[in-house]
């Protein structure tokens, strides 16, 4: 068979066979009634005993949203989202878990076959890896509720907060209130009033001033029901001088109807401060055909609020059928620094609008934007990006570094960057390239020995080694596996 | 046993009948050079026995010690031992040439069956051979052709052949785009690798490359198919009096 035939026949076949994590927990969950009112609201916010202020607050984002339109602006087309028709609220029957014992069997299995280990013994077992004594402390998150936080004994004993979102209102109501919707106002945008009215749970992390957090964080989550939006939201705080790195990770079964995914993810870093922030998201990206998969809204923001703080988000994404998402960076405080690395990957029909925002408003600023976008099959990436600085903004540095790779006849690549310049001290970099793997160059590599598979392989990993650099050593490998599954049959 | 032996060869390109009956033998430790004027047929003989894609062998077959590779894909071929300098090198961003070589390398070992080289055993190998063409260290760290003047890019084309070692080398207008002081070190560099066990297909234009890589055996091409075979004076021959009588009789 001629390699251009062949090539698209086996693209044709990918991502349904392909998908690994594509089974369903058959587990008795309990739902919130079907649809979008106050009702559910309300119903939401008793299930998690909330302090009054949190209903208000989330009354007042519901009212908000009613008002509010759809953005249409993102290059991504798809079947207008009936939000009466959908849960938004599931969680495993029994919950109220005192320890990891008396969590469903179901879910722990679930979250092994996803190879995330809940059972603290297990990742002590791992500590015995040569490479080192890095541990991960993992918060895993089943539809709408957190399931199982590990070692949070050892973290709290360095001072280090790290539970449900919907634990820390209870036990830290003060911090919540504090700097919940601080960085993504509850008017910020449709998709985030949305998560702001109705969201579950997700993950609170506040490392106290000083304290350098003793190891990673990491949240795992899992869309398992039929019909369900998963809001989480994630806050994460880092007070003077302190640094944590955090990581989350996303699948979800496969499933013929659309799901709806729309977090928030605040982060804030006082002054001397520094938050890491990596994302392997791997939600179901829809069948060849582009029927299923999730949507994948999301709001991610960090404020450098303090002098010489950073943030450092880094993402892998892989998965979800369409793609809406550009976390960025506040450089409120000056001397601070903001940096975004992402490998973004299309394949089948998916479709990905992503890219960031680098807000500069403090004097001395820089930030730093490494972009890689790989279309294959018939799948569409576009980068977005803002580079911003404000008058105030004395001597704000930015380099942006875009790059686009296209794998076959068939897929777009598309890059907007805006520019905004309000004070003449700043300097801009931009950079940005496009380049193919044709069947020439498979051609030329398989002539030298190399299979199309490794051809693919070893342009895609040249092409993306400066992102996954910045990575945690024990995610970079798993993402580089990632990669090299969601681009299988990509090749003739 | 000859080395290759192509059998009246058809090729189809798109729908266009390019290699019409194509009969040729190459024996081991030849060095064959192949001639013709444009569309003749030489580069599509060049891609064939490589393998490439949207070539259509309607009729005939091509043997290697013996067996057809007509079914084999172009890695597997590689692995057997046939390797095409391309006319035009093809750029792989992001891919650090020496990447590239030790990639290729131990994915025709593996495809053998022989095991890995280590580190220090390739390092060697690439430092003993590169000197000699006169590639840098510094060209071996940069992406595969990519920014490469055309005299790099074909020193760059016998570096890889001089490290894969193969059985056939087909060398597709090794000499196009060349000044004469790059031609000599090219040339030097694929004379260094004749050896009894080691044949070569040399396509060209001129004649001139044949100063430097003086041939066993001349086959003048035309309309897709071998019109005139000779000794190494034929090609001067050509030189002289054109192509203009082969083509008027192979039509």
């Amino acid at each position: 068979m001629p390699a251009v035939q062949e090539t698209v026949e086996q693209v044709r076949r990918i991502d349904v066979d392909q998908y690994k994590y594509g089974f369903v927990t058959d587990i008795e969950s309990e739902k919130a009634p079907i649809g979008l009112s106050e009702d559910t609201v309300r119903y939401i916010s008793a299930k998690k005993n909330e302090p009054e202020w949190m209903l208000a607050w989330r009354l007042e984002a519901f009212r908000r949203w009613l008002t509010m339109r759809e953005p249409t602006w993102a290059r991504v087309d798809y079947p207008k989202i009936d939000y009466q028709n959908a849960y938004y609220f599931s969680a495993p029957k029994k919950n109220a878990l005192a320890s990891l014992d008396e969590v469903d069997p179901e879910i722990l299995r679930t979250y092994e076959k996803l190879g995330i280990p809940l059972r603290e013994q297990e990742i002590l077992a791992g500590v015995v890896r040569p490479e080192g004594e890095r541990r991960v402390a993992v918060d895993a998150v089943f539809d709408s509720v957190s399931v199982a936080t590990t070692f949070k004994a050892e973290l709290k004993k360095a001072g280090v907060i790290f539970m449900p979102i919907s634990e820390a209102l209870r036990e830290h109501p003060e911090l919540v209130k504090k700097y919940l919707g601080s960085v993504v106002p509850i008017t910020d945008n449709f998709f985030a009033t949305l998560n702001s009215a109705v969201f579950s749970d997700g993950s609170f992390v506040y490392v106290p001033a000083g304290v350098r957090c003793p190891m990673e964080l990491s949240t795992y989550f899992r869309i398992n029901e039929k019909n369900t939006g998963q809001f989480e939201r994630t806050l994460i705080i880092a007070d003077k001088g302190a640094y944590v790195s955090y990581l989350e990770g996303c699948t979800a079964p496969m499933r013929d109807e659309n799901q709806l995914h729309a977090a928030v993810v605040e982060l804030v870093a006082h002054d001397d401060a520094e938050i890491k922030y990596s994302t392997v998201q791997n939600w179901y990206p829809g069948d060849a055909d582009g029927k299923g998969g999730i949507f994948n809204f999301v709001t991610k923001r960090g404020d450098c609020r303090g002098a010489r703080s950073k943030i450092s988000w880094t993402q892998v994404e892989t998965g979800s059928a369409i793609t809406w998402k550009y976390p960025s960076c506040i450089l409120r405080g000056d001397n601070s620094r903001g940096e975004f690395y992402s490998i973004a990957i299309s394949n089948g029909r998916q479709q990905v609008d992503s890219g960031t925002k680098m807000i500069h408003l403090g004097k001395n600023t820089t930030s730093r934007i490494i972009s890689k976008g790989i279309s294959a099959g018939k799948s569409n990436n576009t980068y977005r990006g803002l580079v911003t600085a404000h008058r105030k903004a004395t001597n704000a540095r930015n380099f942006t570094n875009c790059d686009s790779l296209l794998i076959g006849n068939q897929c777009g690549a598309h890059t907007v960057p805006y520019i905004e310049a309000k004070n003449s001290s700043a300097v801009f970099e931009h950079e940005a390239s496009t380049s193919k793997i044709s069947e020439d160059m498979l051609f030329y590599c398989q002539q030298r020995g190399m299979s199309a598979e490794e051809a693919t392989a070893l342009v895609v990993n040249g092409f993306v080694k400066d992102v996954l650099q910045q990575l945690p050593m024990e995610f970079a490998v798993e993402a580089q596996k990632l990669i090299s599954i969601s681009l299988e049959g990509s090749v003739g | 046993m000859p080395l290759l032996e192509i059998k009246n060869l058809h090729v189809e390109v798109e729908g266009k009948k390019i290699l019409n009956g194509l009969t040729l033998t190459i024996k081991k430790g030849q060095v064959a050079a192949i001639m013709g004027p444009n569309g003749s047929g030489k580069s599509t003989l060049a891609y064939v026995l490589a393998g490439k894609a949207n070539y259509h062998v309607t009729e005939g077959d091509v043997l290697l010690d013996g067996a057809s590779i007509l079914e084999m894909k172009p890695d597997e071929r590689a692995a057997k031992g046939v390797f095409l300098a391309f006319q035009y090198p093809v750029e792989v961003p992001g891919v650090a040439t020496m990447t590239f070589l030790r990639t290729a390398l131990n994915a025709q070992r593996k495809t053998r069956g022989e095991g890995e080289l280590s580190t220090p055993e390739f390092m060697k190998l690439v430092r003993d051979t590169s000197a000699h063409l006169g590639v840098n260290q510094e060209m071996l760290r940069r992406p595969v052709n990519v920014g490469f003047s055309g005299g790099e890019k074909k020193r760059n084309e016998i570096l890889q052949m001089a490290i894969l070692r193969p059985r056939l080398a087909v060398l597709d207008e090794t000499d196009s785009g060349l000044d004469i002081d790059a031609l000599q070190i090219v040339a030097e560099g694929v004379n260094r690798l004749r050896s009894p066990e080691r044949s070569m297909i040399v396509i060209t234009h001129y004649q001139r490359l044949l100063n430097f890589i003086v041939p066993d055996v001349v086959h003048v091409l035309a309309k897709g198919r071998v019109v005139k075979t000779g000794g190494k004076e034929l090609a001067l021959e050509l030189e002289a009096k054109g192509y203009a009588q082969y083509v008027d009789e192979a039509a």
